[in-house]
C-alpha cells in the first residue's frame, strides 16, 4: 500500500463485513512529539480470542475466495516497520478496536495519502452504517460526522454523487485548515 | 459543520426536483472490489472516477457499490455491471481513464466494452455476459 489512507480504506472493509453499524476513525498527528497513530474502532460482531491470536498471520482469513489474508497483516508490518505498534482488541458481540502507530518522520513511514477520496469511497462503500472520523493534527481538530450529515438531509444513505462531491470537498478544505502552518 | 451543512441542504434539494423527474428507467449497478487486493492494485481511484462520470452524466438510474474478494485478485481493480435482468459483465485491471469508456458506452449507450472485459482470451472475445 503506497498510502496510509488505503490501509484505512482496507481496515474499515473488515468493520462493515463485521455488521457495523458505526465506525470511528481517529488520527492523531502531532510534529513536535513525532507521532502519528490510527485507530479504527467499531461495533460489529468481534472476533473470537481463539482468532484473534493468529488475525495479523497473512495465512489466516475467514474468507472463502482465496487462503491468505493480508489487510491487517500489512498495516502491522508498516507500523512495525516505523517504529511504532500495532495492536488489535476485540469482543464477541461489543465490537473491535485496531491501532497502529508510527514514528511521524520515519523514513519508511508511507504517506497519509488522499484522505478526502478514502472517505468518500467509505461512505460509498458502508451503505447505512455511519462513520465518524476525527483527525487531530498538533492542536487543532477536524471532525467529520455522516450521522449529523443524515440527520440534516433526512436520507438514510449518502451514496449519492452530489452528496459524495460535497463529502471530499468538506473533508479536503477540512484537512487542509487544520494543518496549516501559523 | 453547522453553515456548510446548510449550503448542502439547499444543493440537495435542488438536485431532488431532477431526480424525480428522471426515476426508473435502465437501471445499472455497478460494483468495484473492494478488498486487500483490490485497494493494494488501485481500486479507490477507478471508485471515485465512477462517481465523478455518474455525477457528470447525471446517470440518476446508477447505483455505485462496493464488493468483497471476488477470486481473482491478479485482474484487480475488477469492475462489475449488472443490468436490471441481473446479468453481468465483469470488467478487469480498470484504470480511471477505462473506466470513462465504460461509463460512455455501457452505462450511457447500452454497449458492453469488450476489449476491457475478462472474457478476453488469446485475443479472442467470449460472449460478456454472464448470469449471476
Amino acid at each position: 500500500m503506497k498510502e496510509l489512507s488505503l490501509h484505512i480504506l482496507d481496515i474499515t472493509q473488515n468493520s462493515i463485513r463485521a455488521q457495523a453499524t458505526l465506525v470511528k476513525l481517529t488520527i492523531s498527528e502531532s510534529v513536535p512529539e513525532n507521532h502519528f497513530s490510527i485507530t479504527i474502532e467499531d461495533d460489529g460482531c468481534g472476533i473470537p480470542a481463539e482468532q484473534l491470536k493468529n488475525v495479523t498471520d497473512p495465512f489466516v482469513t475467514t474468507r472463502t475466495t482465496r487462503r491468505v489474508g493480508l489487510g491487517l497483516s500489512l498495516f502491522k508490518a508498516a507500523s512495525e516497520g516505523c517504529g511504532g505498534y500495532f495492536e488489535i482488541s476485540s469482543t464477541v458481540g461489543v465490537g473491535t478496536k485496531v491501532v497502529g502507530t508510527f514514528l511521524r518522520d520515519h523514513i519508511d513511514r508511507a504517506p497519509l495519502g488522499n484522505m478526502a477520496d478514502t472517505v468518500v469511497t467509505m461512505v460509498m462503500s458502508f451503505g447505512e452504517a455511519d462513520l465518524v472520523y476525527e483527525h487531530d493534527y498538533n492542536k487543532k481538530s477536524f471532525i467529520f460526522d455522516t450521522r449529523e450529515i443524515k440527520e440534516t438531509l433526512e436520507v438514510t444513505s449518502l451514496n449519492e454523487p452530489d452528496i459524495l462531491n460535497w463529502i471530499r470537498e468538506f473533508v479536503r478544505e477540512g484537512l487542509e485548515e487544520i494543518m496549516e502552518e501559523e | 459543520m453547522a453553515k456548510s451543512l446548510a449550503e448542502l441542504k439547499a444543493i440537495r434539494e435542488k438536485k431532488l426536483n431532477e431526480i424525480n423527474l428522471r426515476h426508473g428507467k435502465n437501471g445499472y449497478r455497478v460494483v468495484v472490489g473492494m478488498a486487500t487486493c483490490g485497494i493494494a492494485a488501485g481500486a479507490r481511484p477507478v471508485m471515485v472516477k465512477l462517481m465523478e462520470e455518474v455525477e457528470a452524466k447525471n446517470l440518476v438510474d446508477v447505483t455505485v457499490a462496493q464488493t468483497g474478494c471476488i477470486g481473482v485478485c491478479r485482474l484487480e481493480p475488477i469492475v462489475e455491471v449488472y443490468d436490471e435482468n441481473n446479468e453481468k459483465v465483469t470488467y478487469v485491471h480498470m484504470t480511471p481513464e477505462k473506466i470513462v469508456k465504460v461509463v460512455d458506452e455501457h452505462l450511457v449507450g447500452g454497449k458492453v466494452v469488450d476489449e476491457y472485459t475478462m472474457t478476453v482470451v488469446d485475443g479472442k472475445i467470449v460472449d460478456p455476459k454472464i448470469k449471476a
